[in-house]
């Protein structure tokens, strides 16, 4: 398994996280991508909703933190759901 | 013309036509959000007009889009702004001023520094921005035409810039 997951970061390409500036729970998210030591791509958003279209066309929801994961076709919200996706996927024991 | 007291600003060391345009890395603005970019990334696309101009707000920087808008010249090609300004201001001026076009930030004026054409704002303490400037510059990242502040206040050659857009 570990062989499998180690060739497959060496492909990896960043994820992109949509992120307010400050926001605890997308920093919750940033904290657990350097733990894992993944790659990503910051866009940074504001903190009204109405302005969240790209966000919204990118993951289907206005909120943040929001990732898109090109390696997996994943797109996803909400800090815990991303941090369990996280793990499973990019975790020791993924 | 209006006569009005304009401040000679000194020579300096910065790129002109035929050197490659310096890469830099600062967060780029669009109507919508903004991320980490560097110039060589978006030469990867084409040529682009690189535009250096006063902070939001005053009115030079107001002028220069206003003027780009009505030129069309994003219709030809890929026009980029950098100011001081925060990446929140730059969202404002896109959105008020219908700007199509992107625009660093860069509030530590370090692209400035590396152009080496910082202006220290007279009247407001410890702030400085770059000078006025624009570069067309090539697929290549070769600069093709290169305009940069001799005096301050002072205005890009729209025609000219312009004309070297036409002759890429």
């Amino acid at each position: 398994m570990s062989t499998t997951r180690s060739t497959a970061t060496e492909t990896t390409e960043p994820l992109v996280l949509y992120r307010l500036q400050a926001c605890p729970f997308c920093e919750r998210v940033v904290r657990r991508l350097h733990e894992l030591d993944i790659d990503y791509e910051s866009r940074f958003v504001e903190a009204r909703h109405s302005e969240r279209d790209a966000v919204k066309r990118a993951c289907g929801k206005r909120t943040v933190p929001a990732i898109s994961d090109p390696n997996t076709g994943v797109t996803m919200a909400e800090s815990a759901n991303i941090v369990e996706y996280l793990d499973g996927t990019y975790g020791e024991h993924a | 013309m209006v006569e009005f007291d304009v401040v000679e600003l000194d020579a300096t060391d910065h790129p002109a036509a035929g050197d490659q345009a310096p890469d830099f890395t600062r967060p780029l603005v669009d109507g919508e959000l903004w991320t980490d970019m560097s110039l060589s990334t978006l030469l990867e696309d084409g040529p682009l007009v690189l535009l250096f101009h006063p902070m939001d707000g005053a009115f030079p920087a107001t002028y220069a889009w206003n003027e780009i808008r009505e030129r069309g010249w994003t219709d030809e090609i890929a026009v980029v702004g950098l100011s001081i300004s925060t990446p929140y201001a730059h969202k404002r001026l896109i959105q008020e001023r219908e700007v199509d076009a992107r625009l660093f930030s860069d509030p530590g004026n370090g692209v400035a520094e590396k152009y080496d054409i910082v202006n220290d704002l007279d009247g407001m303490a410890g702030v400085s921005e770059p000078r006025p400037a624009a570069f067309v510059v090539d697929g290549d990242g070769t600069i093709q035409y290169a305009w940069i502040a001799e005096e301050w206040p002072s205005f890009p050659d729209y025609d000219a810039i312009e004309a070297a857009i036409d002759e890429l």
